[in-house]
């Protein structure tokens, strides 16, 4: 079925890729998003949990790699423990068409770690949206305040949403 | 956490080594020897400095839909509310947030419509209604990369 018969609209679809994986990389998908042995050749172990050699694993690893359908290879922190105490979402409210060119300026600063365009709500006005961490909430508002001035947003145009609690973090399991 | 943690950390956060020794090879990088970048690791896992390492995917490469969800639950329905979004495994990440839309969760699913139809049944089962979706349009950024 294609995008456009799902209901999507252009702006999404343009993110879809379809993927044609085949079983064997789903396997290796499924295997990488875990937790990783941390040993001499944790891919042997991951191979050998798979049945597939390591050569042949570390092939199909480099290529989703390359294709970029694993977006990041690595360790992950955990942020309370090392050094970045609050985070906050900032919702921005931006003229459609200075969307685009204000979403770029906000990415570019080095304390923003997502940036997204999201079609607004009825009850919801905003369109942009960025991940701000900083030592605490008001390093946050600080550096919300230098976007804003930045990419020339109204104080108004933008709230600053801090987390009180988290109640569920964990990674997508795909193909599992 | 010392300045060789520190080197560590700021070598494995991305590019981690596709190679059948990767320690070896940070190791090499670091002026380190295989043994003691593993010892390392494992001790930064354990203190929980480091929560995982693999790969991260995204799932519009994959094929799935992704969106984030904001719902406004009245204080007396957010034990019912959490646990209702929480069981779905598409849902990745939950935060409470201070707002009239007070809590907000990421949804991953096969389809957009199996995530309105998600989104249906939760209003359903917790008779909370208020509850926005939010797919992203562009994505100008995305990383988790904090230099220690």
């Amino acid at each position: 079925m294609a995008p456009k018969d799902l209901g999507l609209d252009n702006k999404t679809i343009k993110y879809i890729i379809k993927p044609m994986l085949t079983d064997i990389e789903k396997k290796v998908v499924a295997s990488l998003q875990g937790n990783i042995p941390v040993c001499q050749r944790p891919f042997l172990v991951l191979a050998k949990g798979i049945g597939i050699s390591e050569e042949k694993y570390l092939d199909i690893v480099a290529r989703l790699n390359e294709k970029g359908i694993i977006r990041r290879f690595g360790a992950t922190l955990k942020h309370q423990k090392s050094g970045f105490k609050a985070n906050a979402m900032v919702a921005w409210k931006v003229d459609d068409a200075r969307a685009k060119a204000v979403g770029e300026i906000m990415a570019s600063f080095q304390e923003v770690t997502h940036c997204y365009r999201r079609d607004p709500a009825p009850t919801w006005p905003y369109n942009l949206y960025t991940m701000v961490h900083g030592a605490d909430e008001a390093t946050c508002h600080a550096i919300a305040e230098k976007i804003a001035k930045a990419a020339e947003v109204d104080k108004d145009d933008y709230t600053l949403l801090f987390s009180r609690k988290e109640l569920k973090k964990t990674s997508m399991q795909y193909f599992d | 956490m010392d300045s060789t943690d520190r080197k560590i950390i700021n070598r494995i956060q991305t590019h981690f080594p596709i190679d059948p020794r990767p320690y070896r090879k940070i190791g090499r990088e670091l002026n380190l020897t295989e043994d003691e970048v593993i010892l390392r690791v494992k001790t930064l896992k354990e203190n929980g400095i480091i929560r995982r390492i693999g790969g991260n995917f995204g799932p519009y490469k994959l094929g799935f839909f992704s969106t984030l969800c904001a719902a406004s639950v009245p204080e007396d329905k957010i034990d019912l509310f959490t646990e209702t979004v929480n069981a779905y495994t598409g849902v990745t990440h939950n935060y409470m947030r201070e707002h009239r839309y007070n809590i907000w969760f990421t949804f991953i699913a096969a389809s957009r419509e199996i995530i309105e139809q998600n989104l249906e049944t939760i209003a359903r089962d917790t008779g909370v209604n208020d509850i926005l979706n939010l797919p992203a349009t562009d994505l100008f950024k995305i990383s988790a990369n904090f230099k220690v």
